[in-house]
């Protein structure tokens, strides 16, 4: 493996981990606050097809993002308000919504499109272009520390760098303000956040928002970033390895991180080789790189590295004492 | 509201529930541009207007009872098992090794010993995400969604790399040996000199679901262990307090909702394909989780929810060749709002029904 490879790997890895980075922060905002969500996988689905559809028809990307945020962010509030507002159980909850994101997206797509639930080739300004980096070509030619600059960094859409950003945001929000100490709270011990005379459900709500806004810069950057459209059920499970990188990464921004990453690096590795011979060992077949993510989550999870403990008021209805 | 009077928690909410669903997937239907009233009609001619019809509709109805049982029994322990899918796809794999590798004089001596492999490997693909929940306190949840897509790729793997015959482009088994092959309706009907058309894939496993409807309701409302299994998902305190092991409690509770997802592919691989497909589940390991909600955990309430699925899956098939505007994914659309209502937004309708209930108790007073 040469070094351009080994730099090309990694360059797939940053593309394949930004929807994850996304779909996981998302959930670390909604879990830290006591909404489990599992239904990261429909939102994110709502809002590639949405941000996809609405781009191949006004062929403006950015109205694209703006669909898919709305749409995305609807998810959001309908499952707020079952968990929230109705006191209902937030698993249910969550399922039902990747359900209906996956549903309607192939219904309404093979209504308006009629192409069996794609949307058309977005080209142009109907996509996010990858952004070169200034002087990326010339710099590219210093030995060693080059190709990082023109390859590894630069050339990836806006909102892959948008991702990258959200991490350091994430965490500045949550451990550096008053939003944030409120917001973890209410995850942890609601009835004290209620005490103090703060709205559990108000910080619940924006918490859950958010999390449907980050789904949809996830999910619409699936749609019109890394691909050229929509296709059926095209998230593909990225929902829950964002899942399995939240708990791998104990409800921690930083770690959430190296985590997606992670998540990505098995990725780019499983797609660039398929299976991999070991001399000596024998063949890793692609497969067992696909479910690695989850098998090491299943580790994690076991306690058998580290225990993972998520909020502790998570998944438990509030209910105000009256 | 507990003491709600039984028929309105049985009966009036999830018939409140369902009109919910369908009133909403029927403005679904109208903006699409067709007439609900129609469809309607269509889905419920296509799959119960003829025997042809009635057959895909109890054969897919066979599956949901299986994965719709299995969901229940996790319920009633308080347990959330969304790993249906995952359970049933690796019954499968028990149930194509019984029928692939031994050769099978008649179905009657194949039929035990593959329901019997196939609860096994359907209980064994629970038993890891059970024994972390019950021992490690890791999130039955989430596990079980993590070893869905591990069985899904342990079934890829297995298709291509082993269970493939040479040669053969499509990974799947080879066909089942004959002798395993299960009687189908026609078959069953023709016994008794009855006709019955012979394309539906409904066969004797129809039967062993029905009766495994009644021993799951005599397992957990006639046993020890059923009751015990019951007080647990009430109040886990209380049960611990009555000398009940959480650790056996969860155990067996996942281990009969393994075995039960399992089962599902007796009907769907030994019944219906023959063969061991990548997908053989189908998403039915989902649609019990809608069952089951609908079912209020009951036998019978997952008996009759499972039908009524039955009827949109079959119906549904009917609808997109009727109405090609209106795909399959409708189907997909119905179940999203059901599990919604009957679930996550249950107190949306339980909540002013009660206050109702409330207010008739004190006027009669």
């Amino acid at each position: 493996m040469d070094y351009l490879t080994i730099i090309q790997i990694l360059d797939s890895m940053l593309r394949l981990s930004a929807p994850l980075i996304f779909a996981c922060l998302a959930g670390l905002f909604s879990e830290r606050s006591g909404i489990f969500d599992i239904g990261l996988e429909g939102k994110m689905l709502a809002s590639a097809f949405f941000s996809a559809a609405v781009a191949a028809a006004t062929g403006s990307v950015w109205l694209g993002l703006m669909a898919g945020l709305t749409a995305s962010m609807i998810l959001a509030a309908i499952h707020g308000f079952a968990s929230i507002t109705f006191q209902g159980n937030q698993l249910i909850s969550g399922v039902a919504i990747n359900f209906l994101a996956s549903g309607m997206t192939a219904l309404i797509g093979q209504n308006w499109f009629r192409l069996g639930g794609r949307t058309p080739s977005l080209s142009g300004d109907g996509r996010f272009l990858p952004i070169e980096f200034p002087f990326a070509e010339s710099i590219g030619k210093i030995p060693f520390l080059g190709p990082i600059y023109s390859e590894l960094l630069s050339g990836h859409t806006i909102l892959v760098y948008v991702a990258l950003l959200t991490v350091p945001f994430t965490w500045w929000l949550l451990f550096k303000t008053r939003f944030g100490l409120r917001l973890r709270a209410v995850g942890e011990n609601p009835e004290a956040v209620d005490t103090g005379g703060v709205s559990v459900s108000f910080l619940r709500y924006r918490a859950v928002l958010i999390c449907g806004l980050l789904c949809g810069l996830g999910g619409a950057y699936l749609a019109t970033g890394m691909a050229a459209g929509f296709i059926r059920d095209m998230t593909a499970g990225k929902g829950f390895i964002a899942l399995a990188a939240l708990i791998f990464a104990k409800w921690r921004p930083a770690y959430a991180l190296y985590a997606c990453l992670l998540f990505g690096f098995l990725e780019a590795i499983a797609i660039r080789y398929q299976n991999i011979t070991i001399e000596g060992v024998g063949t890793i077949p692609v497969q067992f790189m696909q479910a690695l993510p989850y098998i090491l989550t299943i580790v994690i999870l076991a306690g058998l590295v580290g225990k993972a403990i998520p909020p502790k008021a998570g998944g438990e209805p509030y209910v105000k004492e009256r | 509201m507990k003491n709600l009077p039984k028929w309105v928690d049985l009966v009036l909410i999830p018939v409140i529930n369902l009109f919910l669903a369908f009133m909403i997937s029927g403005l679904v239907v109208v903006y699409i541009g067709e007439n609900p009233f129609r469809a309607m009609q269509i889905i419920i001619n296509g799959s119960l207007g003829s025997a042809y019809g009635l057959g895909y509709t109890l054969y897919y109805a066979t599956n949901f009872i299986f994965t719709g049982l299995a969901v229940a029994v996790a319920f009633h322990a308080r347990m959330f098992n969304i790993g249906g899918e995952g359970q049933a796809m690796v019954g499968g794999l028990g149930t194509a090794l019984v029928c692939l590798f031994i050769d099978w004089p008649h179905w009657t001596i194949a039929f035990p010993v593959a329901i019997m492999s196939a609860a096994l490997f359907g209980a064994a693909w629970s038993a890891i995400p059970a024994y972390l929940q019950a021992k490690r306190g890791s999130h039955i949840v989430i596990t079980t969604i993590m070893f869905n897509f591990i069985a899904y790729s342990l079934m890829v793997y297995l298709l291509v790399h082993v269970l493939k015959p040479k040669g053969q482009m499509a990974p799947e088994s080879a066909k089942f040996v004959a002798g395993s092959n299960l009687p189908s309706a026609h078959d069953i009907f023709s016994w008794f000199g009855m006709a019955f058309p012979k394309s539906p894939p409904l066969n004797v496993t129809f039967l062993l679901a029905v009766l495994a409807c009644f021993l799951i309701w005599l397992f957990i409302w006639r046993t020890r262990m059923g009751y015990a299994i019951r007080a647990f998902g009430w109040s886990e305190t209380a049960a611990v307090y009555a000398g009940i092991s959480p650790f056996k409690i969860i155990m067996v509770s996942m281990l009969v909702s393994g075995g039960l997802a399992g089962m599902m592919s007796i009907n769907s691989v030994m019944g219906e394909a023959e063969r061991l497909l990548i997908d053989s589940v189908q998403g039915a390991g989902f649609v019990g989780i809608a069952a089951a909600l609908m079912g209020r955990s009951h036998p019978l309430g997952v008996f009759l929810a499972a039908v009524l699925f039955g009827v949109l899956y079959q119906g549904g098939a009917e609808l997109e060749f009727e109405m090609p505007a209106v795909s399959r994914e409708m189907i997909v659309v119905i179940q999203a709002l059901v599990i919604l209502f009957t679930g996550a937004l249950e107190n949306l309708v339980r909540v002013p029904i009660g206050k109702i209930f409330m207010k008739l108790k004190l006027k009669q007073n």
